[in-house]
């Protein structure tokens, strides 16, 4: 089987009615579809795609959360030929406008009014657009544009199309060939516009096979489809993988019920971006913090020794027998109450990808008893290039390669790829793909190192990694990484760059942070006030300090500690462009942007004045006047810092 | 909506009175409310805009005067018959059970609704369940339509007011009313909580086709939402019209917009 929906076809064959595919929550019910169901509803759809002159080669854009419908339009668009493109559902006008004009998009499918309405706002600057499919009728009666159609339409004309063209679907099915374009994935980047990578069957298949072939995925398993479609990893996990071993994926019923419908579904795999786990965590430190005191000592305590037993195991150390028993103790009291609390009571492989992951929150799942990895990964080489084998986790490094996938590290300390699922090219841009790829190794962007046993660590992004004045490596990303560790602390920027020291600018998390200073009486209005609150500074300063000493006890890291940091009046945000929408920071915007921000850092100032723009999610945009603090942090010693640590 | 003829009355209320001991709350006011319609009622505090909802929904009887729906004379029906009728209210200031879910409390609203005798309810299988899930179907729907699907469990006196009001929609809607009586919908509300219950009184009316009958001091949310606007003032009907006609009318401006001019500027 060499396509994806050639894939679907035998799932629908072999298990037909007998087995779950897919579920939505919908009306408070959980709506099963079998295989069976799930092909019908491909095959109904991409008639009515073909009724609509949807070609071999055209682009079908996808925009929406994660409903089966929009799945079934993907698979409809392959099955015909034509070639779907995601789109992050909480995109801005301008970058629908973008990605639509720039794949010359024939058909758009979207979920909700809401993004019809987007749409309609692009419309006339887009020609190629000829039609757009909405899902939920709601809210729509009023629409009478002739291009605007519901999907009940649309299975209308799919059926009368069928009656004049009998057998076109499995004709269409067979036409397919394993290097058609299964994808165009467009990468947010954190530099310049985005691009659209071409991802062939081939490419996502033979990943994904290799992916089987090393980690125990089984067909009775259970995922969430709750992260953006348009991210190569949710493609991957929900469609890609879920085809192969023929497990069922369970669409939540609103963003905002994910975590209860977690509990009710219990997956037993789950992939999420570092954040989620983060964000996980910090909920779950916010209630201890709000609980007795005897709750809490019994989680410090039992946390204390899960994390103990995990690093045995990780060292393939044996377990003492007294911490043995404690751990079966914790288990009972904190571990399984807290995993079910989290819906993540059934899961037996949790995996961190799309982003670098603090070690800190990797040694919290493992402490919980959760066999947590990382993967890592590039839109174009298919979502996975490495994995942690069960037997050989480490918590700095993100594993070996997957069968048939080469490394190797270039002369300037870049990780380089080669492996079937490296993709075919950038949509319509030669220039950017050559660049990418030379003799077909991909050229990642990322530095970082193999060690003997063959496992991959990863630094930073290779352009980011520099050093200070006094030549000391300095790589933002890890610092980072260890400041969002903080449930106060949602975003990081550090800043070192050919600079004396490293300071930072940070974001507050608005709940934790919230939270905190509600239990110490202080009032506050919104974030930007909140930001700015004496108090609010000394608890941030108090959680970098803590980072300094742990940097401060690495080897050499000292010279790395923050100096100075300061508490940003706005949360950065997707919308103005200063993170993407998988939230990675795109630093050269915020260094242009907060130029004068960051001189006050390395001045005397004490203040700062700042006048921001800010855009309005309807594209309005206003500006806002604050001052802003800078809290400059004491020196760490190493010998002080060593006895500071547990 | 009007494309020749007009739709059916509806709700035709004849030259009501109402007093309580000295105060007379409404002397003579008649109303006629089409099928379809959504109409305002403004005034002054003590206007007897609550009294007129209150007879309408029969709280208490009219001292004079005759209430037709649908062409059916309620104004000597006892109170809780109303329901069954076909009307649903909400109130200025909530009436919800504070401690039950957001669910359970609708589907209380549906109870009128529910037809089953004691002997099969108490066997429950059969007939009753079938009934129940059916119910439950519609209740969802009306969950999903109000987009409070992530509070269907929580408590409701855990809400803030905003989704609470949503939620009394939704009682009110979970008996399949034909007319809704709403009382002061927007009141206490920020503006984005206003804007997402302006949009649900639309939808209501639209696509669920329910006729209405709102209270409101907002008089921007008023002059945009309703069809037809009545003014009353000390229990007398001053003015009826189109929203820009009741703005024009000098009688409305001297008794009522005199003082609320600026709300209807800002």
């Amino acid at each position: 089987m060499d396509t994806l929906p050639k894939r679907l076809a035998a799932n629908a064959q072999h298990y037909g009615q007998r087995k779950i595919a897919m579920r939505e929550k919908t009306l408070g019910i959980w709506q099963p579809y079998t295989w069976g169901q799930y092909l019908d509803h491909v095959k109904a759809l991409a008639l009515g795609l073909a009724a609509l002159h949807l070609q071999r080669g055209d682009k079908l854009a996808l925009i929406g959360d994660n409903r089966p419908q929009l799945y079934w339009a993907l698979l409809a668009a392959e099955a015909l030929g034509a070639i779907p493109v995601p789109l992050y559902q909480d995109s801005i006008d301008r970058e629908i406008q973008y990605v639509l004009e720039h794949s010359e998009a024939r058909i758009a499918v979207a979920e909700d009014q809401e993004q019809v309405d987007k749409l309609l706002h692009v419309k006339a600057a887009l020609p190629a657009l000829e039609h757009i499919i909405y899902v939920d009728p709601k809210g729509m009666r009023h629409y009478r544009q002739p291009f605007l159609l519901p999907l009940t339409r649309a299975h209308e004309l799919g059926r009368q199309f069928e009656r004049q063209h009998a057998g076109f679907f499995e004709a269409e099915l067979t036409r397919g060939t394993t290097d058609d374009i299964a994808i165009i994935a467009y990468t947010s980047g954190t530099t310049g516009t985005p691009k659209g990578v071409m991802l062939s069957h081939r490419n996502l298949l033979s990943n994904a096979t290799n992916f089987l072939q090393v980690e125990d995925i089984r067909e009775d398993d259970e995922v969430m489809a709750y992260l953006p479609m348009a991210w190569v990893g949710d493609f991957y996990f929900s469609v890609v993988l879920a085809f192969l071993a023929g497990y069922a994926v369970n669409c939540p019923e609103d963003p905002a019920t994910v975590m209860r419908d977690l509990r009710e579904i219990g997956p037993t795999f789950f992939l999420s971006p570092p954040r989620i786990w983060e964000g996980l965590l910090s909920a779950v430190q916010v209630r201890i913090d709000d609980a007795d005191r005897l709750k809490r000592w019994l989680f410090r305590y039992f946390m204390g020794i899960g994390q103990r037993v995990a690093r045995q195991r990780m060292l393939r150390q044996p377990v003492p027998l007294g911490l043995r028993l404690l751990y079966v103790l914790g288990k009972f009291w904190i571990y399984a109450p807290l995993k079910d609390h989290m819906g993540l009571g059934r899961v037996r492989l949790a995996y961190a990808g799309g982003a670098a992951l603090g070690p800190e929150v990797f040694q919290f799942y493992r402490a919980l008893g959760i066999n947590y990895k990382q993967v890592y990964g590039l839109t174009e080489c298919a979502a996975l290039a490495t994995y942690q084998p069960d037997a050989d986790v480490r918590a700095e490094t993100v594993g070996k390669p997957l069968p048939a996938v080469e490394l190797r590290i270039s002369e300037s300390g870049e990780v380089l790829i080669k492996a079937p699922s490296v993709f075919v090219g950038y949509y319509k841009n030669p220039e950017a793909t050559q660049t990418a790829l030379t003799d077909g190794w991909l050229h990642t962007g990322d530095a970082g190192f193999i060690d003997r046993a063959g496992h991959l660590t990863i630094i930073d992004r290779a352009r980011d990694v520099s050093t200070l004045t006094d030549g000391t490596v300095f790589a933002p990303q890890y610092l980072e990484n260890r400041l969002k560790f903080s449930p106060f602390i949602s975003e990081a920027v550090v800043i070192g760059r050919d600079r004396p020291s490293v300071t930072a600018l940070l974001n507050i998390d608005l709940e934790t942070v919230g939270n905190w200073a509600e239990r110490q009486g202080i009032g506050y209005t919104n974030y930007m006030d909140l930001s700015q609150k004496p108090q609010v500074y000394e608890l941030i300063a108090g959680e970098v300090a803590r980072v300094n000493q742990a940097l401060a006890s690495d080897r050499g890291m000292q010279a790395l500690s923050i100096q100075k940091f300061l508490i940003l009046h706005k949360e950065l945000d997707p919308d103005d462009a200063e993170i993407t929408r998988t939230r990675k920071v795109r630093r050269g915007v915020i260094e242009e942007r907060y130029a004068e921000i960051i001189e006050a850092l390395y001045s005397d100032a004490d203040h700062i004045k700042v006048t921001t723009t800010i855009t309005y999610e309807d594209g309005r945009q206003a500006s806002l006047e604050s001052s802003l603090r800078v809290q400059a942090l004491p020196v760490v010693s190493a010998g002080a810092a060593a006895a500071v640590m547990p | 909506m009007t494309n020749g003829t007009d739709p059916p009355l509806l709700l035709s209320i004849e030259s009501i009175s109402k007093a309580f001991g000295g105060v007379r709350a409404l002397s003579g006011v008649s109303l006629e409310v089409r099928q379809g319609e959504i109409r305002a009622i403004i005034g002054p505090n003590g206007a007897g805009k609550t009294t007129l909802l209150n007879l309408i929904s029969r709280v208490y009887p009219p001292d004079q005067g005759r209430i037709l729906f649908a062409g059916r004379d309620i104004t000597r029906l006892p109170t809780h018959k109303i329901a069954s009728v076909g009307i649903g209210r909400t109130f200025q200031n909530i009436a919800l059970f504070k401690g039950m879910t957001v669910l359970d409390n609708l589907m209380l609203g549906r109870h009128p609704l529910m037809r089953p005798g004691i002997l099969s309810s108490g066997i429950y299988w059969g007939l009753a369940q079938k009934r129940e899930v059916e119910h439950r179907a519609r209740i969802e729907w009306i969950i999903d339509f109000l987009e409070i699907t992530h509070i269907r469990k929580t408590i409701v006196g855990a809400l803030p007011l905003g989704l609470q009001k949503r939620v009394e929609l939704g009682r009110a809607l979970a008996l399949e009313p034909k007319v809704l009586l709403l009382d002061e919908p927007m009141a206490g509300m920020n503006v984005e909580e206003k804007e997402d219950m302006v949009r649900f009184i639309f939808d209501s009316n639209e696509e669920l086709e329910k006729t209405i009958v709102l209270i409101e001091h907002d008089m921007g949310v008023v002059m945009d939402i309703s069809q037809r606007v009545s003014v009353l003032e000390f229990g007398v009907k001053i003015a009826e019209g189109t929203p820009e006609e009741v703005r024009a009318n000098p009688a409305v401006i001297k008794a009522y917009l005199g003082s609320a001019a600026q709300a209807v500027k800002g």
